[in-house]
């Protein structure tokens, strides 16, 4: 009886000290994400708020916790934002998540899918704008329109 | 299942830009692309590889989002952003614009020609689907704007052999309609989709539809005519619609398009997550609970989301694909052994 539960207590250590060895390699995991999902926010806090002049951070529509980023692959990772409008304003929240949505597909340098939402509880038809937002036929089209282009392009400038 | 799908080439159809659609001319030697670069271009073989044999560029203002050809392969016609819809006239390698149909508010999202060659359907993000006449002078006429779904309708595809039409929308619902008293109705609406329908192909026979959905689904739907066996109800002389299958699980993100081979039944699909996915009808399924199996899953089948896949309607297991990365590859599907 002694030698069985000696054996058994010995299994155990030996699968907790397995599971210490592998720890390193899985906290190595949390902090790449958190890299790349730095990586993301220094790209979208300098982007300007299309009615006023002050950047998105500054107006608190988004923040470091507001973007996730999950490993898809060895090479490809999920990057996903919720931003919080300051209006209720229905256009300018779709404004801003188009403004999110070009700045990384033409400034992110590592391979990703992006997802964009409103963060929940903020506005009456979050559903609308973030089946809206995502779609990437509606975004194709929004950016062909000159006018809408315009407003965009100023928003995204990099500061000198 | 890696090697049921083998890459035959790729060529750079829209550079800098992304290439949205892709249409087999009839006799399957040519291959119509187009893209955000405004411009169509027409691929054939010259020994093993693909080259481009003519190029459109004048025509749109904006993105072309779709091309089709016509039954007799003489016309193809272009479905763009910029709210019109080209008709255009082959003459060997030359493309000779013959018309442009305007009248939407906004873009055009699809445009599909009827297997009679006789009718012509676009649709819009106005929320309508039109319905145009051509006539033997090369005339078109609008002779119907059917304002059945409440948001953006993405495709229009016609039933192999007969009139009727099939729209799928924004709204979550795909469409039917068909002509009835000189005036075109919808006959019946298909729900179950979650999201946004993207596309949908007939299978050869006519009786099934199958739709992919940005719920990451693809679904099967199955005609019932009135008295039929199954007890399945109909209203009046309209057929109904039921679906008998849904293959959920497979695609990890939207599925932009899908392709059901008219001649040998495989059904492929093009998903936002860079794959191409082939899926095959299990020999003995009960046609009112059909049930399919994934016989092809080819990973970074491009390095962006796969926009459209198209099965050459000559030849068997030749498959072409467009890709946000401006690429068209092609592909030699096999059947695997053992299924």
């Amino acid at each position: 009886m002694q030698r069985v539960s000696g054996l058994l207590s010995w299994t155990l250590s030996r699968v907790l000290w397995l599971s210490g060895l592998s720890e390193p390699g899985a906290a190595r995991q949390p902090r790449i994400m958190e890299e790349k999902a730095l990586e993301v926010y220094d790209l979208i806090r300098t982007i300007r708020d299309p009615e006023k002049p002050s950047t998105l951070e500054e107006l608190e529509v988004v923040s470091e916790s507001c973007v996730e980023v999950q490993e898809i692959n060895e090479e490809e990772y999920l990057v996903i934002i919720r931003f919080t409008p300051t209006v209720p304003h229905c256009s300018l929240a779709t404004l801003i998540g188009l403004c999110l949505r070009v700045k990384l597909q033409r400034c992110l340098p590592f391979k990703h899918k992006l997802e964009i939402y409103i963060s929940e509880g903020t506005h009456s038809t979050e559903e609308d704008i973030n089946k809206q937002i995502n779609d990437k036929e509606r975004v194709a089209a929004a950016m062909e329109n000159p006018n809408l282009r315009e407003i965009v392009e100023q928003c995204v400038l990099e500061p000198d | 299942m890696k090697d049921s799908l083998v890459l035959l080439g790729r060529v750079p159809a829209h550079p800098d830009s992304r290439c949205w659609f892709l249409a087999w001319n009839p006799a399957g030697t040519l291959l119509a692309s187009c893209g955000g670069d405004r411009r169509i271009r027409i691929w054939g073989t010259e020994g093993d590889s693909w080259i481009c044999k003519s190029v459109i560029s004048e025509g749109h203002q904006r993105t072309v989002r779709k091309v089709a050809w016509s039954p007799c392969g003489n016309y193809l016609a272009s479905a763009s952003f910029d709210a019109t819809t080209c008709i255009w006239k082959k003459n060997q390698d030359d493309f000779e614009c013959v018309t442009t149909l305007e009248g939407h508010e906004n873009e055009v999202k699809s445009v599909a020609w009827a297997p009679s060659g006789n009718l012509l359907a676009t649709c819009s993000r106005d929320k309508s689907v039109w319905v145009w006449e051509v006539d033997e002078e090369d005339e078109y006429e609008c002779v119907s704007v059917l304002n059945s779904h409440t948001q953006d309708v993405k495709h229009v595809v016609w039933h192999p052999s007969q009139e009727l039409l099939a729209s799928a929308s924004y709204d979550d619902t795909v469409k039917l309609y068909r002509e009835e008293e000189d005036d075109w109705v919808c006959c019946a609406t298909l729900e179950g989709h979650e999201s946004t329908v993207w596309s949908l192909a007939f299978d050869p026979s006519g009786q099934r539809l199958a739709s992919c959905s940005d719920d990451r689904t693809v679904r099967i739907w199955r005609q019932y005519l009135p008295g039929n066996e199954q007890g399945v109800a109909c209203s009046g002389s309209d057929p109904s619609w039921k679906c008998v299958c849904t293959l959920s699980g497979f695609h990890s993100r939207t599925i932009y398009d899908i392709a059901w081979c008219q001649l040998t039944g495989a059904l492929a699909t093009a998903c936002g997550d860079d794959a191409i996915r082939v899926f095959e009808e299990d020999p003995n399924s009960d046609p009112q609970q059909p049930t399919f199996s994934l016989t092809a899953h080819l990973h970074q089948a491009h390095s962006q989301d796969v926009n459209c896949v198209a099965w050459n309607p000559k030849e068997p297991g030749l498959l072409a694909s467009c890709s946000d990365d401006g690429e068209v590859a092609f592909w030699k599907y096999q059947r695997p052994e053992g299924l």
